[in-house]
């Protein structure tokens, strides 16, 4: 008399799962092992040295120094101030650029979005100096504004906010335009179609349904270029000419003038803890978006 | 919401291509003031298009479109005052319930108050009292229907047009709907045209239905005479299950295999013609034929149970094979056949139609 199996083959078949998902976790490791070595360990590092004082032990002096200089205010409100210009121009240029893009057919559309990706490929320093040449004082566009009666004195294009914005701004666009197409894309011409048939004239079917709808795209394009502006190097420095000073620009002057590792890992935690910050709160704000659907 | 007028809408010479290939192929279709009418044809017969010139969103490249005595063909979509059911609804994600259905009477610049009355009155007449605060993405399939209809409706549109409304809906809640659409019309009484590719639905929910073939109207008539008295071979094939048996037509006389017929219905001049059975008109004989029946002697090929009715296969002694179709109640001559079976089946005069061979192709 053998009892009948009330859960045939139950043993083997949660074995198998457990044997899938181990293999699973087996073949994931290579990623999380290179996460680990190229990303956790740096940051880890970097934020174990900040808090390593001149004298080789623990100290919050690198902190300090920041509170109480007030370059290092300077630097910060700088760096935002960049940062958030370089967004706002990205945002009224892209939106219109973005909007056309996305009426023109399939392939138009990939011809002029190569218009935009071209510079993509071409090395930022390259195209950085590039700025160098045509802003300065006897550059091109002050030449040419001048020999066309524009203005009578070379502007003073560089070596500024102005040249520093004109560069990240080029620089920045695609990482705007492309998301924001996307977006713009994949609004249905159904709700702009629907919008008419109520009664809406281009106008108002562009502000009352197109605009909103295209929001969440723009707001993730903006905060893309935002914080890369955030971390941004190479632009401010050349185009800049030492009198727009970022975050980035102190960290390398601490290690190469300095030698002072401390101060400028401090920054880079400061910086990473800000931008970390600013993401965590863009993403409240879009998710508190979806659950109130919007006004209206 | 009673007593909306509405308003007849007059077609005449509309044209649209793509290429060389006619969307619209100089249409000419009157609809009457306050009609329930149904464009009927498969995918890329030009129905939709015609849709869409009638709201504004394709321009067709010659033609008239007239809303009672006003030439609109010219006029942009938003100026236009049509209603219109998009196939996914095209409800605005970002506004609530309320701010939909509200949506065309801001435009119009009502007042507040007015409005929400109005918007509170069109989800009631949709049976979505209350409804107003949800959020659009916590709507059903249906309730979207019903809130995309509110909308069409809320700022009393003379006409009312649906593009395919209810063809991403289950088949129960769909048969529901169109019932439900079809009392909305009658209480309601704006002028409707109503796009689908479903036959059963355009002869179920229909005063008049338009049927349209490689941008051409193929037939306009009402459900009845469209499914008994099809002008052609093409509305004949597309609207029900038929068979086609080759006749000879001579003068009055028609004849099949050599015997003479009784025929309901057959159309002008002397072209070619063919003979349409229809499944379910045709009859299982057991003794002798009554008066006005024609008789075809056959054997069964295979029997197909569908539940509420089977499908015999007849091979008839002449060489074609028709379909029967019967309920499936037991007991009857028709339960009890079984494959080989002799049997003669009768097809009553009045149901036996021919079809012009010619006509309703390509031009």
């Amino acid at each position: 008399m053998t009892a009948v199996d009330l859960e045939p083959n139950a043993d083997d078949l949660r074995r198998q799962g457990d044997r899938e998902r181990w293999a699973m976790l087996g073949l994931a490791s290579p990623a999380v092992l290179t996460v680990l070595v190229i990303m956790v360990l740096p940051v880890g590092w970097l934020f174990y040295l900040s808090f390593i004082g001149e004298s080789g032990g623990f100290s919050l002096e690198n902190y300090g120094r920041m509170l109480e200089s007030k370059a290092y205010g300077r630097i910060f409100w700088t760096t935002f101030e960049v940062s958030f210009l370089t967004t706002g121009i990205c945002v009224l240029l892209g939106y219109p650029l973005a909007y056309f893009f996305a009426q023109l057919p399939r392939r138009a559309a990939a011809v002029c979005m190569l218009t935009v990706l071209l510079p993509f490929w071409t090395s930022l320093l390259v195209r950085t100096y590039a700025w160098l040449v045509l802003l300065q004082r006897k550059g091109l566009v002050n030449t040419w504004a001048i020999d066309l009666g524009l203005w009578d004195e070379p502007l003073a294009l560089v070596h500024n906010m102005t040249g520093t914005l004109i560069g990240m701004v080029h620089i920045m666009l695609p990482f705007l335009v492309l998301p924001l197409y996307g977006a713009m894309k994949a609004i249905s011409g159904d709700y702009v179609r629907a919008a008419a048939n109520l009664g809406a004239g281009p106008t108002a079917a562009f502000w009352g349904v197109f605009f909103p709808l295209s929001l969440p795209g723009l707001f993730a394009g903006s905060l893309i270029v935002f914080v890369l502006c955030l971390g941004f190097f190479v632009t401010p420095a050349v185009l800049g000419g030492g009198r727009v000073i970022m975050v980035s620009m102190q960290i390398t002057t601490n290690i190469e003038l300095f030698f002072n590792w401390g101060a400028a890992s401090a920054l880079g935690v400061v910086l990473l803890a800000i931008t970390l910050g600013i993401l965590f709160a863009a993403s409240r704000l879009l998710r508190l978006d979806a659950v109130l659907g919007g006004g209206h | 919401m009673t007593g909306t007028d509405s308003l007849p809408i007059s077609i005449a010479g509309i044209t649209k291509r793509y290429g060389d290939v006619y969307a619209l192929d100089h249409v000419d279709l009157e609809v009457r003031s306050g009609e329930f009418l149904t464009l009927l044809g498969p995918s890329g017969s030009g129905k939709t298009t015609l849709l869409m010139a009638l709201a504004g969103f394709t321009r067709p490249d010659s033609g008239s479109i007239r809303f009672g005595d006003r030439e609109i063909v010219l006029t942009p979509p938003h100026r236009r005052d049509v209603g219109m059911v998009f196939q996914n609804y095209a409800l605005f994600p970002h506004m609530s319930v309320a701010g939909n259905v509200g949506y065309p009477l801001r435009l119009r610049k009502v007042a507040k108050a007015e409005i929400a009355a109005r918007v509170e009155q069109a989800l009631e007449t949709v049976k979505l009292a209350g409804y107003g605060e949800r959020r659009v993405d916590q709507l059903s399939g249906g309730q979207k229907q019903r809130v995309a209809l509110a909308r069409a409706i809320v700022f009393r549109p003379r006409i009312l047009l649906m593009d395919e409304p209810l063809s991403a809906l289950d088949k129960q809640l769909r048969e529901h709907m169109q019932i439900e659409l079809r009392q909305l019309h009658e209480r309601l009484g704006m002028t409707t045209v109503y796009v689908t590719h479903d036959q059963r639905e355009a002869l179920t929910m229909s005063d008049r239905i338009a049927v349209i073939n490689h941008g051409r109207l193929m037939q306009l008539d009402a459900p009845r005479r469209i499914y008994d008295r099809p002008a052609n071979r093409f509305v004949a094939d597309f609207i029900g299950e038929s068979t086609f048996l080759d006749v000879e037509r001579d003068g009055d006389t028609v004849r099949f295999g050599g015997r003479p017929m009784a025929v309901g219905w057959m159309p002008e001049g002397d072209g070619p013609v063919q003979l349409l059975i229809r499944p379910e008109r045709l009859a299982l004989l057991t003794g002798e034929a009554p008066d006005g029946m024609n008789r075809f002697e056959g054997r069964v090929q295979a029997i197909v149970y569908q539940g509420d009715t089977a499908l015999a296969y007849v091979a008839l002694a002449d060489g074609p094979e028709v379909a029967l179709r019967a309920g499936t109640r037991t007991g009857t001559a028709f339960d009890r056949l079984a494959r080989g079976d002799t049997v003669t089946l009768g097809l009553h005069r009045d149901d036996a139609v021919l079809v012009p061979v010619e006509g309703g192709g390509r031009r």
